[in-house]
């Protein structure tokens, strides 16, 4: 059954990633198509996560690749609030090519089946990695904020014609909104990390390199926080920092889980 | 009864023609009730780019001769620019008039408000009624399915739609003006019509000053004082005539520190030019000079006509369903007459039967539900003729058949 969910909410992702950059080309009905496909393949991903829930003894998506659908869902779950609205559409250019990438890495890794079985207690794993990968969703939309953000301040310096044609959120809502989402995503980062350090105290074990790359990330976010509200750090510089930030997500996402799941 | 229109508009008559055919609105209601007269229908729309008239009568060819009259009354001059349609045509003109498709901007959102008007004003009846309404349906589909209204049209609606871009919503952005032009003013009345405050006004004649406050609000300024007031104010906006820059890079870059990274937009409206166009190279400072904003107009005008093509397909399909109304008129009273005459017949039945009041309220049921699955499909094969324009054909043949009378 879970198989058989997975395919439809890539078909969904997909067609909505294409959508998009019709949207982009030429706004209209293709915006319409994306975001009924981003619609769509949430409901069906979320169906399929209601699946592995039911059908599994404990935290179904403890593995590598059982987080990655997790994480996925979070991303496009949190990019539903802002995508619906039109000026908010291009986002999805860049947040629903990396959901089909991801999705599909996660199918690649085995997280989309019911098999996976973990050790950990599931109230610590719903606690560490819901906390940590809803924090990850955050700043990963973040990302695409900053990204937006950059390419429509060029756009803006750059005099394009079609600046009125092809729209984008205002610069200081893509700035605000960035920000806001990383107010959220970073005590929800901090609360995992903590649990994370309260069960490693408790049972013993060593600290290993993705808990080194995740303080950093928090270290980042925390300081464009701080740089905001005391330094005033808007705009471009700031939205360099989040997508610094977000290589870091990425290292922490993609590079180094292996190690952190097999310890 | 055939719709008549007969007008002139800016495609073939010169502004200076036009003006003396303008009527306000007392003059249009007056008139439509004129051309109306006891049994007709009229209506006058009349903008600053057409004055039409739309009349709705038994006789096409007395209407048009009305209206002619009556538009040459106010201008002699206008004989050659008029131009005359009907039916079909003159309803598919008002529907392209009511979506903008017929505007020098196209797209324009006035002209849905002036049709909206001239149905008020209008001696309307069945036909002319129905028309507009319409039109105004047409109009208002045409710009919810389309872009064709979205972008600005000139280019001070599109200095404030790039302010719209650094700032979103220009609720409470205060704007710091300097020179009070012509230009400017249009500009300003742009912004203030989205919610822009203004805050400062400066002008080398401080009367000028002051009289743009008064209107607009905001506080009066010298010249010299423009820089300093940078760090309160989100948006400048300049048209002066001095040959010199009015803001220099530097005296911009002073004041971004006390801004505290919060954008900044100037618009330069004035030439020769008033910013220092390395104000443009600044963090969080985006410059617009008269030829950016130029090259942004000409690109949203080129959208707008790449989407009156889908417009003029949603309009094309809504006067057609107008025309299948229309059509369908002439076979109404034959159906009316053949509805009516089956109910004669058989209530007079019913009446000789002599039944019980249990035995009548049954007979009453059936004979009405066999009368009305009986004249269905002749109902609907009749309109279906009538939209083919064999309408009159089929009315005259039930007629005949059944030996009906009606007013034709």
């Amino acid at each position: 059954m879970a198989e058989f969910l997975f395919w439809p909410a890539l078909l969904a992702y997909g067609e909505a990633a294409v959508a998009y950059f019709g949207e982009a080309r030429q706004p209209g009905r293709a915006g319409w198509a994306a975001t009924w496909g981003v619609r769509i393949g949430w409901l069906v991903q979320t169906a399929l996560l209601g699946v592995q829930a039911a059908r599994s003894d404990g935290f179904p998506w403890s593995t590598w690749g059982g987080s990655l659908n997790l994480f996925v869902w979070l991303v496009v779950g949190a990019y539903l609030i802002w995508g619906c609205r039109p000026r908010y559409r291009l986002l999805g250019l860049a947040v629903l090519p990396l959901a089909v990438v991801l999705f599909a890495l996660a199918r690649i890794g085995g997280g989309t089946g019911t098999e996976g079985q973990s050790h950990y207690s599931n109230l610590f794993l719903v606690l560490h990695v819901g906390l940590v990968l809803a924090a990850f969703a955050g700043f990963t939309l973040a990302a695409g904020l900053s990204a937006l953000y950059l390419w429509q301040e060029r756009r803006l310096k750059r005099h394009e014609r079609s600046i009125l044609r092809v729209r984008a959120p205002a610069l200081a809502k893509l700035d605000d909104v960035a920000a806001r989402t990383i107010a959220f995503a970073l005590p929800a980062l901090t609360f995992g990390i903590a649990v994370g350090i309260v069960r490693l105290e408790d049972r013993g074990g060593g600290y290993d390199a993705l808990m080194a790359v995740t303080v950093l990330t928090w270290a980042v976010y925390a300081g464009y926080l701080a740089l905001r509200h005391f330094a005033g750090w808007r705009g471009r510089r700031a939205a360099y920092l989040v997508l610094a930030g977000f290589a870091l997500v990425v290292v922490v996402r993609l590079a180094l889980p292996v190690t952190h799941f097999a310890a | 009864m055939s719709v008549v229109l007969v007008g002139i508009s800016h495609h073939q008559a010169p502004v200076e023609l036009r003006e003396r055919a303008a009527l306000d609105p007392e003059r249009a209601r007056e008139l439509a009730r004129r051309l109306a007269g006891e049994r007709g229908e009229a209506v006058c729309l009349s903008t600053c780019n057409r004055t039409e008239l739309y009349l709705a009568e038994d006789s096409p060819d007395e209407a048009e001769r009305k209206a002619e009259a009556a538009l040459l009354a106010l201008e002699e001059e206008l004989g050659p620019s008029l131009y005359r349609l009907r039916d079909e045509a003159a309803a598919l003109h008002l529907f392209r008039v009511a979506a903008g498709l017929d505007s020098m901007v196209p797209g324009e959102g006035e002209i849905l408000g002036q049709v909206r008007g001239a149905h008020h004003l209008g001696a309307t009846g069945p036909i002319l009624d129905r028309l507009f309404r319409d039109a105004l349906h047409a109009g208002k589909k045409a710009r919810t399915e389309t872009a064709i209204g979205e972008s600005p049209a000139s280019v001070s609606s599109a200095a404030a739609a790039l302010a719209e871009q650094v700032f979103g919503e220009l609720g409470g952005r205060s704007v710091l003006v300097v020179g009070a032009g012509e230009a400017g003013e249009l500009a300003i009345k742009s912004l203030a019509a989205r919610g822009a405050v203004i805050a400062f006004v400066a002008n080398r004649t401080p009367e000028r000053a002051q009289e743009l406050t008064r209107r607009y609000g905001g506080t009066p300024l010298s010249l010299d004082r423009v820089a300093g007031n940078l760090e309160h104010v989100d948006v400048v906006l300049s048209s002066t005539s001095s040959p010199d820059w009015m803001l220099s890079r530097a005296e911009v870059e002073r004041a971004l520190h006390a801004r505290r990274g919060r954008p900044l937009f100037l618009i330069d409206l004035a030439v020769p030019r008033d910013l220092d166009p390395a104000i443009h190279e600044l963090d969080g400072c985006y410059l617009y000079d008269i030829d950016d904003l130029e090259a942004v107009v000409a690109e949203t005008l080129a959208g707008r006509r790449r989407e009156a093509e889908r417009a003029e397909s949603i309009v094309d399909a809504e006067a057609e369903r107008f025309r299948e109304w229309q059509a369908s008129l002439d076979v109404v009273p034959a159906i009316a007459s053949l509805r009516a005459r089956a109910e004669e017949i058989r209530t007079a039945e019913l009446d000789r039967a002599k039944l019980s009041g249990a035995e009548r309220r049954a007979a009453e049921s059936v004979t009405a539900a066999v009368l009305n699955k009986l004249l269905h499909l002749p109902t609907i094969r009749m309109k279906q003729a009538a939209a083919a324009a064999d309408g009159v054909i089929y009315a005259d043949a039930v007629r005949h058949l059944f030996g009906l009378e009606d007013e034709r």
